[in-house]
Order: C-alpha cells, then structure tokens, then sequence
C-alpha cells in the first residue's frame, strides 16, 4: 500500500511539474515579456531597467526556480489586462466555480442514477429507450452546444431564467444541468448496468425465490451494489467537472474559474492564464490522485496488482 | 431456414442470399454509415458541393432564417450568418477542417501509439518501464488546459509550413491520443509474443523489426481499426470545444466550434448560426459512435471490456 502510495504521489507531483515547466518555457519562446508591458517607444534604458526588475535578465533555471516559488504561494504577478493581481482575481473567484460544480454533480447523481435504476429494471421498455438516447446524446453532444441549446429555449423563448450571470438563484439551473449532463449519460449507463448485474445473481434470484416483495429487491438488496460503480466514479467526476466548467462557465457568463481562463484566452493575456491552469491541474490532479487512494483502499486488487 | 431444404437448389441459392442480405442490413447501422459518409463526401468534395464561398458574406442578406421559416430563400438553405455567409456552405467547409484534424492527429498520434506500443509490449523491462510512465502522464495531463497555455503563447507564431495554430492543435492532441494506441497495442503483443508462431518466425533467424511489422503487427489491426474509430468522435469534439473557447482553428477558416460561437450573441434573432453547426457536430459524433460500437461487435468483441476503462 505504502508503495503504491508514494508511487501514484510521485506521478502526481512529476506531473505537476512537467505542466508547470511546460507554462513557463510557453511563456519564454513566445517572446520576452517585458515587450509586451512597454510600448514601442521606450528607450534602451527604460526597457533594461524592466527587464531587471521582473528578473528577466537572471538564468532560465534561476527564473524557473523563482516561479515555482512563487506559484507555490500563490503568487502568479500581475493580469496584464485587468491589472490586478492574478491571486486575488482566482480567490475571488473560486466560491463561484465550487457552487456550480456542487450543483452539477448533485445533479447528475439525483438525475443519472434513478434513471439507470428505471432503465435496468424496465429493461427494453420506452423508458429503457429513452434512457439510451439520453446516455448516447450525452456521450457524443459538444456540451458547449447542449449551453447554448438550453439558453435558447429556456431563457431566451420561455424566459424562465436569466440566460447568463449570477444574479439570481435561478442562474445556476442551466450552467449546472451543462455541465452535469455527460456525467448524467455516464451514470445512467454505469447504473443501468450494474444494476442488471445485480439483478442476474444468485442471492437476488434467492431472495425472489423467498417471496421477498419486488421493490425491495430492487431498493434494498439490488440498488445498494449497484451504487459501487457510480460512488467510484463520483471521484473521477470531480476532477473532469473542473474542466467542464471552462465550457460551461463561458457560455453562461458564469463569473468563476472556467470563465476567467477564457478571458485570458481571448485577451491573451498569459500571467492570468497561468495562473487559471495551474490552479484547474493543481485540483485536477489532487481530486485524480484522491480517488485512486481512495479506490486503492476500497480494492485491495489494485494496491497490490 | 427448414423450408428451404424442400426447394430447388437454385431457389435456395437465391432466398438465402436475399435473406442473408436482408439480415446483415437490419444489423449495420445504416443511418451512421449514410451520414457519415456524407460527412466525409461534403469534406472531400468542399469546393464543388458547397453553393457559396465560405469566406465571403453579403452583408445585405445578413441573417437571414433557413429555407423552412418563412421569409427563407432556396439560396441560402440553412440560413446566413451575422455577416451574411452561407451557414450550409460554412457547416459543409467545417467538415472538412474537422476531417483533416481528425485524419492528422490520429495518423500522427496512432502512428506513434503503435510503435510505442509495440517496443513496450516486445522488449519489456525499461523500454517498457519508461513507455508505460510517459503514459501515465500524459493521462494524468488536464488536456484542454495545455492546450489553452499552449495556443496562447505560441499559437500565432507556430510556422505556417506546420498548418500554424491548427498544425498545433493537431500536435497537442495527437501528444496525448498516442496514449490510447499503445496501451491497447502493447496489451495485444503481450498475449501474442509467446505464440508459437513468433517463435518460429524467430528460430528461422527472422529480424526483430521484421518479426514486429509482418508477424505482430496484423494480429492488432483489427483492434486499431475499433480504436481510431471510436477516437475521431473524440478528437471532432475536443477540436471544436477549442475552437469554440477561441484557441482552435483560427476565424475565418470555418470551423464547426467556432462557428457556433459566433451565433452566441445572435440567439434572439437568429438560433441557426449556431444551431446547425451543433447539429452537425452531433450527428457525426454519434454516427461515428455507433458505427465505432457496431465495428468492436463485429472484428473485436473483446475489446468491448477493455473500452469501458
């Protein structure tokens, strides 16, 4: 276990590494920065001077070394555009990004899961069917299209909600159901499956044979396993939702993480981006790695394979 | 099939064939096949088929709704733009972008994954320590984001000889797609290297490379075949989820994401902009997912369980 631990740790953090190399020398090759802070105009002086003082004219691995210690305490400079610091601008924007990926994966769950209970136990019914389409658009929708799709008829036709922001309670529906509808499709099918698993085995065909009432076979005995499948891949949900919400998050306006990393692309404003993606991988990697601890611990087969 | 023993065998001959026929069409998925091949027609045949020049609008025909709402015209089936392009012609020209950058990255990233794939499988110990690690990060790698850092930084500057911002967009996907070909590919040299006959081939003093390329390397086709089809739905969608964040396939070439951005702002007054490039993207994608699933059945039913991880 131990091994397997400090293993999947190594991995994590050679990963972590490697993107944060790879921001940096990104940031190097297109150009030296400080070009980009001063107008044509300035004199020699002017430009060596900012060059010294943004450390510039240090090595590259002493360069390096200083923006690894910086974005380990949160310091990612200055956005070029909006002129704050990039730590505040993520701070404040976290809260936001959390909200709405809470609201995705109860969604998904509260949505996916009796869905796929329905369709395994109503196997090839209507139901069944619908379940599989719902699964299939899922799998093979651009979920950036599904956004825009939903604001068009609910907030723009119907006008239930508000087509973009945070202003209201209301806000949140659509974003979420955006960003939680692939994890929907994902859960159905898990569900529905393992949930036909269940259902084909031996202690469940005793318990039928015992006359125990169908509903709870199916809520009590059958639905309890068949939930393993879908909680595992919970984890594995948590992570990819951070980057759903880039996608989600831009086409409703939703002022959170997602958002700000396409205002940087669109400003092309670099410190701020760096700052976004190191933040979404130092998450994104932290939630992968917890899972696999996680799945680790519940399935010996795993530490010791 | 027990009447037919009574019939004349040329009768026979014929009622087997038609029903044979008949059944193998209930099977194939023709829908996914019709449309995608039509998907790959309007790539290929772009300049000929599309009614319009992509690129240019007519700004007084800006806007206007498909041939079915009324006030549209036969000249503009689905409708124009914002800046009075043909969205049929743009939906036909982005199939074709969405064709090249899937055909590119998987050619690249396949190519790679196999050879990859193969030296890992057949020599083992550090060959395959090393392999096996880069895989593990390039999993481990949040892929839209490198590919955000990247386009922003070098995009504009990637040289045009290299197909520019998209040639990058194909280099980023194609660096984390090989990851899918050789974990497949080194899993089949595995149970294929201690057959006998790759024993024999090596006794009778055949080359390695020779043994990999004649001897290994038929017995993982058929799976490669399932695996890049089931990729270029995967590879459509994060493509044109970059262009529609705007750091894909650089305006004005017609892409299907981007174009569906550019309807974002126009939803009151005209939801085709960016509804028909979706639709598109959709069909495709499913399309290619059924057709993906019907192929595994078909050449690889085992890969049905090493699909679901």
């Amino acid at each position: 276990m131990q091994r397997f631990l400090l293993r999947r740790l190594a991995l994590t953090v050679v990963t972590l590494l490697l993107v944060s190399l790879l921001i940096f020398l990104m940031a190097r090759i297109s150009g030296d920065p400080s070009t980009l802070l001063i107008d044509d105009y300035a004199s020699a002086k002017t430009l060596e001077d900012l060059r010294i003082s943004l450390g510039l004219d240090k090595s590259y691995t002493e360069q390096y070394w200083i923006f690894l210690k910086n974005a380990v305490r949160g310091d990612f400079g200055q956005s070029i555009v909006q002129k704050r610091s990039v730590g505040s601008l993520i701070t404040e924007r976290l809260v936001a990004t959390f909200q709405l990926g809470l609201a995705a994966f109860l969604f998904s769950i509260f949505v996916g899961v009796p869905l796929g209970v329905f369709s395994a136990i109503k196997r090839d019914s209507l139901m069944d069917q619908l379940g599989k389409l719902v699964a299939l658009i899922g799998q093979s929708a651009p979920p950036f299209w599904i956004g825009i799709m939903l604001m068009f008829f609910f907030a723009v036709r119907l006008g239930w909600v508000p087509p973009s922001g945070r202003q209201e309670a209301t806000s949140i529906i659509l974003p979420a159901v955006t960003l939680g509808w692939f994890f929907v499709a994902a859960n159905l099918r898990l569900v529905r499956s393992a949930m036909l698993d269940v259902l084909d085995s031996e202690y469940i065909k005793l318990a039928r044979a015992k006359g125990v009432p169908r509903p709870k076979i199916i809520w009590k005995h059958a639905f309890r396993n068949a939930l393993i499948p879908p909680l595992t891949f919970a984890g594995i949900t948590l992570g990819s939702l951070i980057t759903g919400s880039l996608v989600a998050e831009t086409v409703f306006a939703w002022p959170g993480l997602g958002q700000l990393a396409y205002l940087a692309v669109r400003d092309s404003d670099y410190p701020l981006l760096q700052g976004v993606v190191i933040t979404f991988a130092v998450f994104y990697l932290a939630s992968n790695l917890l899972v696999d601890v996680l799945y680790a611990y519940v399935d010996p087969r795993i530490r010791f394979g | 099939m027990l009447d037919n023993v009574v019939d004349s065998d040329a009768l026979k001959a014929s009622s087997v064939t038609i029903r044979t026929i008949f059944r193998r069409l209930r099977r194939t998925p023709v829908i996914p096949v019709f449309l995608l091949s039509l998907v790959v027609f309007a790539g290929v045949f772009a300049p000929w088929v599309a009614p319009d020049n992509p690129r240019k609008g007519d700004l007084r025909a800006r806007m206007a709704p498909p041939v079915w709402v009324e006030s549209g015209t036969v000249e503009h089936m689905l409708g124009t733009d914002h800046l009075g392009r043909d969205v049929l012609t743009r939906v036909i020209y982005g199939a074709k972008i969405s064709l090249i950058v899937a055909a590119v990255t998987l050619s690249i990233g396949g190519t790679v994954g196999v050879v990859l794939g193969l030296m890992a499988g057949w020599y083992g110990g550090w060959i395959d320590e090393i392999i096996m690690r880069l895989v593990d990060i390039a999993l481990a790698v949040p892929l839209v984001l490198v590919a955000l850092v990247m386009v922003v930084s070098i995009g504009k500057d990637f040289p045009d000889w290299l197909g520019g911002q998209t040639g990058l967009i194909v280099l980023v996907l194609a660096s984390w797609i090989w990851v899918r070909f050789a974990r497949i590919v080194r899993g089949e040299v595995l149970q294929i290297k201690n057959m006998d006959y790759v024993a024999l081939a090596k006794v009778a003093g055949a080359s390695t490379p020779r043994i990999l390329a004649f001897h290994i390397f038929p017995g993982v086709i058929n799976t490669l075949i399932v695996v890049a089809t089931l990729q270029v739905g995967w590879v459509i969608l994060v493509e044109s989820t970059l262009s529609f964040l705007g750091a894909g396939v650089p305006p004005p070439t017609p892409a299907w994401g981007s174009m569906v951005a550019d309807g974002r702002d126009y939803l009151a007054g005209a939801w085709w902009i960016s509804t028909m490039p979706g639709v598109a993207i959709l069909l495709t994608v499913i399309s290619l997912n059924l057709f993906g699933d019907w192929l595994r059945d078909k050449l690889d039913p085992r890969l049905r369980q090493l699909a679901a991880d």
